[in-house]
């Protein structure tokens, strides 16, 4: 740093001590568990890690599992962009109120997320009871899975996407209204390329999340291996089976898209950091 | 193009904003809109934009009733406080956009839209930036870029918001008189809003005084400086020295000190404005007034000499302060903690019964008189 | 308004309402979220409102308060709460070392403190489960210490502390940031410690966003799965947690039972997140000088 003003915590022994503190505890409860779940999945090898990814069991909850994301994304991305728009750039009464609701899903215990919509949509349901008479199931089937999915991921985009459009301020696009563009035309060219990135992370974790659900989905799946069997449920029942190795490949699986989550929300960190501080050019009016 | 504010209110839930707001605008003249921050100048400009809509009243441009019209379809011109260019945008691109955005039939062709642009940048005289984005742009550059983009589309009117409240002194200047001179060669209707009353006074064919949500005054520059008829305007439009008292024989006295104000009731309360360039400072008391005061401190940068005094056995809300020339200042060499004495030519006075300040002038009442000096 | 309002060069749309919103979208944009909100969010919980009112009250009374299950009240709350205080020292700790330090690895450990919202729970269970097994890499060590984490309650915390450990960080790290240098050499140059600065001049403006940062922590906390139930060893009256209970009357087919200890914990969580809210723009407010 270039500020030689001695701040607290300063001293050599503090700051080593701290720093040591701070790398043991990360290497312990977070970096040596990732390195775990790759030993594990490799300890018999390459070619046993590459028969458990390919087996077909795991190919089927591989393809339900994007199946699933697939569809949960783009709702959420919708949802989540309407919802960040109304609320940072209108007042209107209740605000606040929609502000805190689309937080339930981080408060609320997946199980009981996956009890609501059992509930509601199993055969014993209101709504379940009714959709049944016309011979439509949700639950046990993989639209509950998507709607619990859909449930638990709800707030990630505009929890992304709020702050900063608070922060960015509507003045943007009042200029673009005052320039006489249409709605859509401000949207695409003024309010996209600003949130691009955070809109993307939005994205990438509500990916993660989708991909790697595990409570709300356990209760609504049948877990009916090849058909309601999502990846993180397909790790589990391997578990449950003591095959171990099994469990870890497909651990693995999930444990390179959290990875990928990261680096993707560095990336997008390193991206927001180079547009704010461009430096403005020298002299002149 | 003219504009009419008509009886205009807006309240934001418990704060009045505008009370009843009524001002014509004249069409093709540069007009302030000037007034402390919460005085309610920037709401107006936005309600005047469309960007904000009044609780009741009108806005008519040129005769026209414009207040359910659509910001979009009003054609002006908005040059934001922080210039809200599109960042991700180029110089060219932001300029541009408004003439991108227009109606298929009336969007000129991508050919012309070009030439515009580089007309507008050689307006601004920053042709060289074209394909730069608004980050890499000096304040001063980036207020040139959203007035050229305000003016793509060739509005009627064009609304500026504290066009230079971001930019540094220097810049500042430059600025504000090329704008000037853009106005006087293009004559569109210009309101722009400002707290600095320098600024106003220097820029505008009008200003307009504000203050909790109304119109406290509106009159040229000159006029507005040289008979403001409020304490409020009085105070807002640069450092005026008070004296605060009760008439007693055709005095205002308050502790030591006095001035004669012939012809003015007994017994009342009084205040009396002066400006700092209507006060002369003399080493002894006139027969006019006693006002004693002592040399806090003297400023001699500037095209006078600035002295700060403070009062001697009476009381002021504020420091004085008299103006002084660099050659009477070097030959009456004032020195800071010496006692002087203020010698009014020209004095303000609001009485507690009248509104408007009476004008009073001591050379003249002096010349009546036939007093020595 | 003027009822003979002159029609200008553009159309005047004459019974345009007062308050017309400037910027586009405000119906479009607020009708697609109060859909989603309705639809996704609220309208689910009529589903638990009409199962548990099909219960008598003592039947309630009695389901709620079943030995077992308010044992996994009991577990569920001092182990959320362990966990959120251990992660509010942790937090803190890899807050200020990220934010007043520098050091090689740094920007690795900055990425990897998310790596817990990543992961899926699933994944982060076995793992645990397998490391502090007693065969496992922690396990062992453990074992001859004298300690025994998987398949007992400190398992639990275990994984309840691995997957709110972003929580106190992220909240605590944005003020550390914030906070002025001025202030605290405006101390030091007064003759004060560095521990009394710290309690003095620095504490102060973070334990705001310390308290969110473990309140969001201990509510991550509560409602926990995944991560738990492979560590945990499921114990009854010792080692289930309330979530686990719920799952466990689920496959017991006792919808009823599910739904009366699911409107306890769900009630739990929306008053804690109401009250967290109401915190946080509270103290906001605050700090924003309003």
């Amino acid at each position: 740093m270039a500020t030689h003003s001695r701040r607290i915590g300063d001293q050599p022994w503090v700051r080593r001590s701290l720093i040591g503190l701070a790398l043991m505890l990360t290497l312990i409860l977070l970096v040596i568990p990732v390195v775990v779940i790759f030993a594990q999945a490799l300890s018999a090898g390459w070619s046993t890690l590459a028969s458990n990814v390919m087996d077909e069991y795991t190919l089927d909850a591989i393809g339900l599992t994007l199946f699933v994301a697939a569809l949960t994304v783009p709702l959420n991305l919708v949802f989540g962009t309407a919802l960040a728009w109304s609320v940072t750039r209108f007042r209107f009464p209740g605000r606040k109120l929609l502000i805190t609701l689309i937080d339930i899903p981080f408060a609320v215990s997946p199980v009981v997320a996956g009890l609501l919509y059992l509930l509601l949509y199993g055969r014993n349901g209101w709504l379940g009871g009714w959709l049944s008479s016309y011979d439509i199931q949700l639950m046990f089937a993989w639209p509950g899975i998507v709607m619990v999915t859909v449930f638990v991921t709800s707030p990630f985009v505009a929890r992304e996407l709020i702050p900063l459009m608070q922060q960015q301020g509507s003045e943007e696009e009042e200029a673009g209204v005052v320039l006489g563009a249409s709605g859509w035309r401000i949207f695409r060219k003024i309010t996209l390329p600003n949130i691009k990135w955070a809109l993307i992370y939005g994205v990438v974790l509500t990916n993660a999340r989708a991909v790697g659900e595990f409570g709300a989905v356990s209760v609504v799946s049948g877990n009916v291996r090849g058909e309601t069997n999502t990846l993180p449920l397909h790790v589990e029942l391997l578990y449950q089976d003591y095959n171990i190795v099994g469990a870890f490949a497909s651990a693995a699986l999930l444990a390179a898209i959290a990875i990928l989550t990261l680096i993707a929300k560095a990336f997008v960190e390193w991206r927001q950091a180079r547009t704010e501080h461009a430096t403005p050019a020298e002299g002149g009016v | 193009m003219s504009i009419t504010i008509d009886r205009i209110n807006k309240r934001f839930g418990n704060f009045t904003a505008l009370n009843d707001v009524s001002l014509e605008i004249p069409e093709g003249k540069l007009t302030a809109l000037l007034g402390p921050s919460g005085s309610g100048k920037t709401t107006l400009l936005r309600i005047i934009a469309g960007l904000e809509s009044s609780d009741s009243g009108r806005v008519l441009f040129g005769g026209d009733d414009v207040s359910n019209l659509h910001v979009r379809d009003r054609n002006i011109g908005f040059v934001f406080q922080h210039y809200a260019l599109f960042r991700h945008l180029t110089v060219a691109e932001n300029i541009a956009f408004g003439l991108e955005s227009l109606p298929r039939k009336e969007r000129p062709g991508k050919q012309e839209i070009r030439q515009r642009v580089e007309k507008l940048l050689e307006m601004i005289q920053l042709p060289q930036l074209a394909n730069r984005y608004p980050s890499q742009l000096s304040g001063g550059q980036k207020q040139r870029v959203a007035l050229a983009r305000a003016l793509a589309t060739q509005p009627r009117i064009l609304l500026l918001d504290e066009p230079f409240g971001a930019l540094d002194a220097k810049v500042r200047k430059d600025l504000r008189r090329w704008l000037r001179a853009l106005h006087d060669e293009y004559h569109f209707t210009s309101i722009f809003v400002t707290h600095d009353q320098e600024e106003a006074l220097e820029l505008s064919d009008q200003v307009v005084v504000m203050s909790q949500g109304q119109v406290e005054q509106v009159n040229t520059p000159t006029a507005l400086y040289a008979r403001p008829e409020s304490r409020f305007v009085f105070d807002f439009l640069g450092h005026v020295n008070t004296v605060v008292g009760l008439v007693k024989g055709q005095k205002l006295v308050q502790g030591d000190a006095w001035i004669s104000l012939p012809g003015v009731r007994n017994d009342q309360e009084a205040q009396l404005y002066l400006r700092p360039h209507e006060v002369q400072l003399a080493r002894a008391p006139s027969v006019k007034a006693k006002l004693p005061l002592r040399i806090a401190s003297i400023s001699l940068i500037g095209s006078e000499v600035r002295i700060e005094l403070m009062p001697e056995g009476w009381q002021s809300d504020e420091v004085w302060e008299v103006g002084m020339s660099h050659s009477e200042f070097a030959r009456q060499s004032p020195t800071r903690g010496e006692l002087w004495y203020a010698v009014p030519e020209v004095g303000h006075l609001f009485l507690a019964d009248g509104a408007e300040p009476r004008t009073i002038d001591w050379q003249y009442t002096e010349a009546a008189n036939a007093s020595n000096m | 308004m003027s009822t003979s309002a002159q029609a200008g060069a553009a159309p005047v749309r004459r019974f345009a309402s007062r308050s017309k919103r400037v910027l586009p979208g405000f119906g479009l944009s607020l009708g697609i979220s109060l859909f989603f909100v309705s639809l996704v969010l609220l309208l689910p919980m009529t589903g638990l409102v009409v199962e548990t009112a099909g219960m008598t009250l003592d039947q309630f009374w009695f389901t709620i308060t079943d030995p077992r299950v308010v044992e996994s009240y009991k577990v569920t709350l001092w182990t959320a709460l362990a966990a959120s205080l251990f992660n509010g020292f942790f937090g803190l700790l890899l807050a200020w070392v990220l934010v007043r330090y520098e050091f090689p690895g740094k920007r690795l450990i900055d990425a990897v403190v998310d790596l817990p919202f990543a992961l899926p729970t699933a994944v982060a269970g076995i793992t645990l489960a397998t490391l502090f097994a007693q065969n496992g890499w922690y396990g062992q060590w453990l074992l001859k210490a004298g300690i025994e984490v998987a398949y007992t309650p400190i398992g639990i915390v275990v994984a309840m502390a691995f997957t709110s450990i972003p929580f106190v960080v992220r909240t605590v790290q944005p003020v550390l940031e914030e906070l002025s240098p001025a202030d605290e050499e405006a101390a030091v140059s007064l003759g004060a410690s560095d521990s009394r600065v710290f309690r003095k001049v620095i504490f102060p403006s973070l334990w705001p966003a310390l308290v969110t940062g473990v309140a969001l922590s201990f509510t991550r906390s509560l409602g926990e799965f995944g991560a738990i139930i492979f560590i945990a060893g499921n114990t009854p009256y010792i080692s289930e947690v309330t979530s686990l209970m719920i799952f466990i009357r689920l496959q017991e087919y006792d919808y009823a039972a599910a739904s009366a200890i699911a409107s306890v914990v769900l009630l739990v969580s929306l008053v804690l997140l109401f009250a967290i809210n109401l915190w946080q723009g509270r103290y906001l407010k605050r700090l924003e000088g309003r």
